[in-house]
């Protein structure tokens, strides 16, 4: 029992049936400073904070929150002891405003029993001002960015009084500029006697703010240290168990016609504001180009556009000479191309269905998966257990498990197989490896790479800017539904490119 | 979680939710100040005590089946259909016209009286499809709206000469070529009287006493239809997946608002079935003045859930509900307990059936069984 520890936990044992997600974990986080978790996808880094946040039980092991021992029964009696909790999937409602999503559950009620918006707009702000956020109160939450519910979510933690924040994958939906801010407010916090516990697999970001790192391999600890005697491969080798190769090698193809052109797109939204102006790209066999800039500024709408989720104003999109905006996602993917969604439980997968079933879901009719509208199972079956082996989609033999118990970096995994599996021209990838760990970005920057040498197009949307000038061929930095500069990778300079990002001159 | 656990786990919730219905039914008989054991005894001995009593079962268990099944396709695609009350209207009404006006020939009249029932209410369905596909009008709406439509569509028509039999508050009988009766025309002829009351046996009691009809095999055949459609085709497929993330389904090339609108169809579609063989297959093969629905569009509602959601597990709780249902009357008559005590046990069975799967969402949540991670 030590009173400088804000978090002690000793000897966690969680199972599942017969699956022992944590074996005798132990985890003892200083007060006032800023504590890593890493490990892979399925580790059981959630499960430990999921179980220090009262969502889960657990069969062993002893929990003290400033030296005292607490057994939470829900996250309500977490959130009593000052813990706060930032989800990798956001628990927000979409339809609420973002002032009535923080006050949710935390409602003061001011006479005769109504809701004292007023009060609670004053707090707000004024937490909002010092930790230096930009958030619109107003705005319904189904309509902000991704980047934005999360800051959503971090002041609704703060707002309930919470003095030590977890935060589950921080980082993955941020800009450079919004991680850079990230990581500021987290040390505001620290200075104010506010603990804070991540959970990444990011390793520069670890090194960057964390000052002691806790390591969980396959539900178990293997060791906790000081990040500043660590450089990210020594963290990473622990955290994986083996070396990992961060670069990817490339080679250099020779230009060709582009088979994948974007023409003078201008799409608006319901309300007539422009979201895409005069858009025009272009991708050619064997190239990926990446699409750099600060979330919201036209990515999302870029790639519903390609996909005919929604309407283009004017302008053309083109593959193989063939023009496909307006039409539907069907016509897309019968004409070569395939997406890999950012949000990949509400747009990628059926969460209910199982992992084999979700693998088809494109290829309905494919003579190879139905006959007159039959589907074939065992051939199904076959070609799922193939795909499952071929991208490590874990437990292994996951055919006939409903996608919703998978972790989320298999559920990707699940779309890229899907996605790659259907031989397409070109690719989409948005965000293709948020939330993901080094072991499992890896694969995937891999596959990407893979099809690139089988010249395939690939067109990578994300916010990940080391993501995009690690993969791209050519980097196009969109800006205010704009492109407003392309540059071929190896020139470019990211300083250059996060001015263009946020709206500077070239 | 395998799927013979998984329904061994919903078997044992129906039955707790039952005898927890009938103990909570019993404490309401003893506080009206009725035996329970008694009360209960009628209720049994009304239902097994007689063949024709069980005969009496099945007939009435065929059209809350349909609508059961109904109800279950709609929700798998994601819809709530609350308008199977118009929907059978429409097939009854449609049955009612096509059988009184028409004349075919024996079977092929009641093929012909069924095809254009279910095709009408298909259309119906369609209708409620494209509302809701083409202007966002919530399909519940539509529905209710479109049952009081119905209903007194069908009070209108059965006013009109050309329907209206003379001297009833109803309309013209069906002919008895449409009829699904089993062995309708020959059991009635004076042959036919005289051997089945000469034979004895319990089934000749059945065909003699009750409208015994072949709507029961119908209903099964179709809860075995549904039942291949969402295991073994790519059109069940579809529609499952529409119902369980639409914006996934529409990523993946799925034409989500056509599969909504077949979905709303084939929903339509069986409950127009269930008005339909409820015209050919019971007395009185006509249409009559209606205050209120009949309400097997809300009994198909409790049907779906307590056969959880499975098309094979619809054609129990049919079965089941309508015993309580049938059972019910005879609790009245023999004891003088009011036979709504059966509409409280049902209602408490659902409760509790609702309640269990809260419980174990709860428990699962707890367990963390949910994600892995």
């Amino acid at each position: 029992m030590n009173a400088a520890h804000a978090i002690e936990m000793h000897g966690i044992v969680k199972r599942f049936g017969n699956f022992c997600a944590l074996d005798e974990v132990e985890l003892e986080v200083k007060k006032g400073s800023i504590h890593a978790i890493l490990g892979e996808n399925g580790a059981g880094k959630t499960t430990l904070m999921n179980i220090l946040y009262g969502l889960y039980d657990y069969n062993k092991g002893q929990i003290l929150v400033h030296g005292k021992e607490v057994h939470f029964k829900s996250p309500r009696d977490a959130i009593h002891a000052g813990i706060g909790m930032v989800h990798q999937h956001f628990k927000l409602i979409e339809p609420y405003t973002v002032l009535q999503n923080i006050v949710l559950g935390y409602e003061k009620k001011g006479l005769f029993g109504f809701i004292d918006y007023r009060k609670a707009r004053k707090e707000i702000e004024a937490l909002i001002k010092a930790y230096h956020f930009k958030i619109d109160l107003d705005a319904k939450v189904r309509d902000i960015s991704v980047g934005m519910q999360q800051r959503v979510e971090i002041v609704k933690a703060l707002y309930r009084g919470a003095d030590i924040l977890i935060f589950d994958e921080p980082t993955a939906v941020l800009t450079p500029q919004e991680i850079h801010e990230l990581t500021g407010c987290m040390k505001n916090m620290t200075e104010e006697g506010k603990t804070v516990i991540i959970i990444t697999h990011k390793l520069e970001e670890i090194t960057q703010c964390a000052s002691r790192c806790t390591i969980i391999r396959r539900g178990k600890f293997i060791t906790e240290v000081a990040v500043d005697g660590c450089d990210t491969k020594k963290l990473a080798s622990l955290m994986v168990g083996r070396e990992v190769n961060f670069s990817v090698k490339k080679q250099k193809k020779a230009g060709t016609e582009p088979m994948f052109e974007i023409r003078n797109l201008t799409v608006e939204d319901r309300q007539g504001i422009c979201r895409l102006s005069d858009l025009s790209l272009e991708v050619h066999h064997g190239e990926i180009v990446g699409i750099a800039g600060v979330d919201g500024n036209g990515q999302q709408e870029l790639f519903e556009a390609i996909s005919s989720l929604i309407m283009v104003k004017s302008g053309t999109i083109t593959i193989h000479s063939k023009e496909i905006q307006n039409t539907d996602p069907k016509t897309m993917l019968e004409n070569g191309i395939t997406v890999i969604p950012e949000d990949r439980q509400k747009d990628g997968l059926v969460l209910d269905f199982t992992v084999a079933e979700n693998l088809i879901s494109q290829n309905l009719s494919a003579p190879q998966f139905s006959r007159h509208g039959f589907l074939k199972k065992p051939e199904i079956m076959a070609s799922s257990a193939a795909l499952i082996e071929k991208y490590d989609i874990r437990p292994s033999g996951c055919s006939a498990l409903k996608c919703r118990a998978l972790s989320g970096g298999n559920q990707q995994k699940v779309i890229i197989a899907r996605a790659i599996a259907r031989n397409p021209d070109l690719i989409i990838a948005v965000q293709p490896t948020r939330g993901m760990d080094v072991g499992a970005i890896e694969f995937v920057h891999k596959a990407l790479i893979e099809e690139r040498e089988k010249g395939k197009g690939i067109l990578l949307i994300s916010l990940d800017l080391d993501e995009i000038l690690k993969l791209s061929d050519r980097v196009a930095i969109i800006s205010s539904g704009h492109i407003t500069g392309v540059f071929d990778a190896q020139d470019a300079d990211k300083g250059k490119i996060g001015t263009l990002m946020v709206g500077g001159k070239n | 979680m395998n799927m013979e656990k998984l329904i061994k786990i919903q078997l044992t919730n129906i039955i707790l939710a039952t005898v927890v219905g009938f103990i909570l039914g019993g404490i309401v008989l003893v506080l009206t100040g009725y035996n329970p054991l008694e009360a209960y005894g009628a209720l049994f001995s009304g239902i097994f005590s007689k063949p024709k009593y069980i005969a009496q079962v099945v007939i009435k268990s065929t059209p809350i089946i349909l609508t059961g099944l109904s109800f279950l396709v709609a929700f798998k695609s994601g819809l709530f259909n609350m308008g199977a009350e118009g929907q059978y209207l429409t097939g009854s009404i449609v049955a009612a016209i096509v059988g009184s006006k028409l004349d075919f020939p024996g079977g092929i009249h009641f093929l012909a009286v069924v095809v254009s029932a279910v095709t009408a209410s298909a259309l119906l369905g369609a209708v409620i499809g494209i509302l809701k596909t083409k202007w966002g009008v919530n399909e519940v709406i539509s529905c209710i709206m479109f049952n009081w439509f119905l209903l007194y569509l069908n009070n209108y028509l059965i006013t009109t000469p050309w329907l209206k039999k003379p001297n009833a508050e109803a309309s013209y009988e069906i002919h008895e070529t449409a009829w699904s009766l089993v062995a309708g025309k020959w059991k009635t002829t004076e042959k036919g009287i005289a051997a089945l009351s000469g034979s004895g046996s319990p089934f000749a009691e059945m065909l003699l006493r009750t409208d015994l009809n072949y709507g029961i095999v119908i209903a099964v055949i179709v809860a075995v239809i549904i039942y291949i459609l969402y295991k073994k085709t790519t059109t069940g497929y579809r529609l499952q997946s529409v119902g369980a993330n639409i914006n996934a389904s529409r990523l993946s090339g799925i034409p989500v608002e056509k599969n909504i609108i077949c979905a709303m169809a084939l929903s339509a579609a069986i409950s127009g079935l269930a008005g339909a063989l409820t015209i050919t297959g019971m007395m009185p093969h006509r249409l009559s003045q209606l205050r209120v629905h009949e309400g097997y569009g809300f009994s198909g509602i409790a049907v779906a859930l307590i056969g959880a959601n499975s098309p094979i597990g619809c054609i129990f709780s049919g079965l089941f509900y309508s015993m309580l249902e049938y059972g019910s009357s005879s609790i009245q008559s023999k004891t003088g307990a009011a036979s709504e005590i059966m509409d409280l046990v049902i209602g408490t069975i659902i409760f509790f059936i609702a309640i269990s799967s809260l419980f174990r969402i709860v428990l699962k949540k707890k367990k963390g069984e949910s994600k892995h991670e």
